[in-house]
């Protein structure tokens, strides 16, 4: 027997690092806001910086929902999806930002009308094959604004490099303009970092600390951050990095506006014979609960976001939610960002410390910021260096320099391993990604969730477009490496061709004004059902060369601002 | 029951480490070693298996001219421990993989494993590595090796890394709940600090 709770006027269904920031808005404009979290709030002493513990299965603590939904993959229609070992978001009050890298990037004004800038500045012959890419509905200077309250609300640390059209060349000289600084200047540099930075500019680059949502002071109440490195995969016990958990929810929860309901877990959306969201369905400690709402924005994450879609069906919707022409699960696409460069150097690098957020980046091979005019590919990748090193780490991945030959233990096994563990590096070099016919998402045939749904199965693979451009990062990253003094150089940024479960997963429910080939408008609400709205990577059409959560949390800021400024309308 | 079984670990090891309380600040004595009873025999493992698995630690990470290994951290009690909690699910793989170790020890050397000369244990793990000491399972020696260097490297909390010589040996100055400049500057010595994550209060293991 479903349980009937009392109507709210909104229900945000996720409170991660886009439903979390978008409570903040929502209950300051004084609506009801109820939101539903799978996971629980995390404690101090989850946050203990334990490798061990880290790295085998007591992270993320706490029961995770998410690990009986791990999706399927697989490159194309004619293979067998399978379902890979682990879910690449976690379940907790701050969702996955509890743990990200919390490189926190605007999106360069490139990215915004990739297809117009190309058939502009090299003709329409240079739109990859295939590919179904379309400029956004709205350009960088429109989502500015939101990039901004973002910024300022969960607490972004960086250099501005275009102040409103000045360019500074301690910040990203190829970044949109920006209306103000940072509200806290770039977290410190380290002595290696400071030798990439020289490197940078002897090669005639501009090289500068990217931007990142931890506290390099004290912010808003939380102190600064303590570089223990421990960050990645990891919560921060001193709360500097800034998730909703630490920064949006608990301004939200002061309003008096927001309930946050944890151990929550949403099953379906339902709908009306006329195509309008009801509420939603939820099992919480056993039983099941219906919440009705005014207004539902799905908050989940990409594959959970187009799961619950394509599960919740009803007479208006028969093939799922929103989904009456086909568009859900279509154009996505998860970022090509592995396949690395990797580099040993003839000297330690005092790299033990500190944290991915506090690292170098060149943009100078990124979006189109140089002449593509005789290359096999449009875009480029950002080549980002930083530090953080751990002891078991650093044993195991050292071994990959070893000379050939030489076992993987004994006496000079050890020997090789101590010389260099503090010696090598490795970039992180993230790639324009598009999105084309034949990569979708929809649900798996076979392999289904514990309370018996199915999972999304993701069937995607590279193209040439994101394959071209891996030889021609990975040969700049080697010439910035050997310009700082490494001994040598290997990888070449190559991707596979699967493209597979991602932590920057995108499309599924594109946003664009033509309902033929996207899911949400410009505002983020549905074409079909006008009181859903949906938010996070989901509704981005491009990827750009760098992580995505900073854009879909002004995205989200921007949904929730423009539904208490049409309540009315869309509240219906 | 897997929560279970990780509550009554953690509750003996913040009681051990209670226990040791007694010998905080004597600098370089490794506290969880001293809280450990001598003469106590393993937690999970045989005498024999024990012994086998601890000097096979030995030659995966050897004391040599490069300092003490893998049997002076005592990764072989890291491992003991971990197989009734943690590692549970890899200790049918031990018994018989130290079984069967020591018996092509026997075919091969002809001696148990233990009583061999070091070269001569190098040959037999070789073979294991290698695929070529029959009736040794497959993934034991990787299993082997993975767990001795988590022994080597890991919080002392876990019962290996003893007196902090694993992260010792690589240079690591010690876990740091905040990490002045000085310690990412190059060229700069840095003296260990020799403190387990869990000597501080705030990450007290507790109710899961």
């Amino acid at each position: 027997m479903t349980r009937q709770l009392n109507p709210t006027q909104v229900v945000v269904v996720g409170a991660g690092a886009v439903g979390g920031v978008a409570v903040l808005p929502l209950a300051e404009a004084g609506l009801d806001v109820v939101a539903l979290e799978a996971g629980d709030w995390l404690r101090t002493r989850d946050m203990a910086p334990d490798e061990l513990k880290l790295s085998r299965g007591l992270w993320p603590p706490g029961p995770q929902k998410v690990e009986g939904e791990v999706p399927t993959s697989r490159a194309g229609d004619s293979q067998t999806a399978n379902q890979g070992f682990a879910h690449p978001m976690m379940n907790a009050v701050g969702g996955t930002a509890n743990h990200y890298m919390a490189q926190a990037w605007r999106l360069n004004p490139w990215d915004f009308r990739v297809r117009t800038a190309t058939v502009e500045r090299y003709g329409s012959s240079r739109i990859p094959d295939g590919s179904t890419v379309e400029d956004w509905p709205l350009t960088y200077d429109g989502l500015e604004p939101f990039y901004d309250r973002v910024e300022y609300g969960i607490g972004v640390s960086g250099k501005a490099g275009n102040l409103d059209g000045v360019l500074d060349p301690e910040g990203n000289v190829f970044e949109g303009p920006r209306s103000r600084e940072y509200p806290m200047p770039a977290l410190r540099t380290t002595s290696f970092m400071q030798r990439m930075v020289d490197a940078g500019h002897n090669l005639g680059w501009n090289p500068f600390t990217g931007p990142a949502a931890i506290t390099s002071r004290a912010y808003q109440g939380r102190p600064g951050c303590v570089y223990h490195g421990y960050c990645m995969g990891a919560g921060c016990h001193v709360d500097a990095k800034s998730s909703p958990a630490v920064s949006t929810i608990p301004r939200a929860l002061e309003t008096g506006r927001l309930r946050l309901v944890t151990g929550a877990h949403v099953t379906t959306i339902e709908s009306d014979e006329d195509g309008r969201v009801r509420g939603v369905n939820y099992i919480r400690g056993g039983e099941e609960i219906f919440q009705p709402a005014d207004v539902v924005l799905l908050a989940s994450y990409t594959y959970e976001n187009v799961r619950l879609l394509l599960i919740s069906r009803s007479p208006a919707y028969p093939n799922g939610l929103a989904n009456n022409r086909s568009q859900v699960g279509r154009h996505y696409f998860s970022h090509a960002q592995f396949g690395g460069v990797n580099a040993l150097f003839p000297f330690d690098l005092e790299n033990w410390y500190g944290t991915p957020g506090q690292g170098i980046c060149i943009d100078n091979w990124a979006d189109d910021n140089f002449d593509h005019s005789g290359l096999d590919f449009i875009g480029g990748g950002s080549l980002y260096v930083y530090t953080e090193r751990r002891p078991m780490a650093a044993v195991n991945g050292v071994g990959t320099w070893a000379p050939q030959g030489m076992r993987n233990w004994g006496s000079a096994w050890k020997a090789h391993v101590i010389e260099h563990c503090d010696r090598t590096n490795s970039a992180y070099i993230q790639r324009t990604t598009l999105p084309y016919e034949g990569n979708y998402l929809d649900l798996d045939p076979t392999t289904r969730d514990p309370l018996g749904y199915p999972v999304i199965r993701v069937t995607a693979s590279f193209r040439d477009n994101e394959r071209n451009m891996g030889p021609f990062l990975a040969e700049r990253m080697r010439l910035w490496y050997m310009e700082a003094g490494a001994r040598e150089v290997r990888g070449n940024a190559a991707v596979g061709n699967a493209m597979g479960v991602s932590t920057h997963a995108y499309g599924g429910t594109r946003m664009g004004d033509d309902p033929a080939s996207n899911v949400v408008d410009r505002w983020g609400f549905s074409h079909e059902a006008p009181n859903l709205g949906i938010l996070g990577g989901s509704v981005m059409g491009t990827s750009g060369a760098r992580n995505p959560t900073l854009t879909a949390q002004a995205l989200a800021w921007r949904t929730a601002e423009h539904l208490a400024e049409n309540w009315n309308r869309i509240a219906g | 029951m897997e929560n279970e079984k990780r509550h009554k670990t953690t509750v003996s090891r913040r009681d051990v480490l209670k226990g040791a309380g007694a010998v905080v600040g004597t600098g370089l004595v490794p506290r969880l070693a001293l809280a450990i009873p001598q003469g106590d025999g393993p937690a999970t493992l045989s005498a024999t298996e024990y012994a086998t698995l601890d000097a096979i630690s030995a030659r995966l990470i050897p004391a040599d001219e490069n300092g003490p290994g893998a049997r002076e951290a005592m990764a072989a009690r890291y491992i003991d421990r971990a197989l009734g909690g943690a590692l549970a699910s890899s200790r049918a793989l031990y018994v018989e993989g130290l079984a069967a170790l020591d018996s092509y020890a026997e075919t091969s050397k002809g001696a148990a494993f233990v009583v061999l000369a070091g070269a001569d244990q190098d040959d037999v793990l070789a073979d294991v590595q290698d695929g070529r000491a029959e009736g040794v399972p497959q993934g034991f020696f990787n299993t082997l090796r993975s767990h001795a260097i988590q022994g080597t490297f890991s919080d002392p909390f876990y019962g290996g890394n003893a007196g902090f010589l694993g992260w010792d040996m690589i240079g690591y100055p010690g876990v740091r709940t905040a990490v002045a400049a000085e310690y990412q500057q190059m060229g700069v010595e840095h003296a260990p600090n020799h403190v387990s994550v869990y000597d501080s209060s705030m990450f007290e293991p507790g109710e899961d």
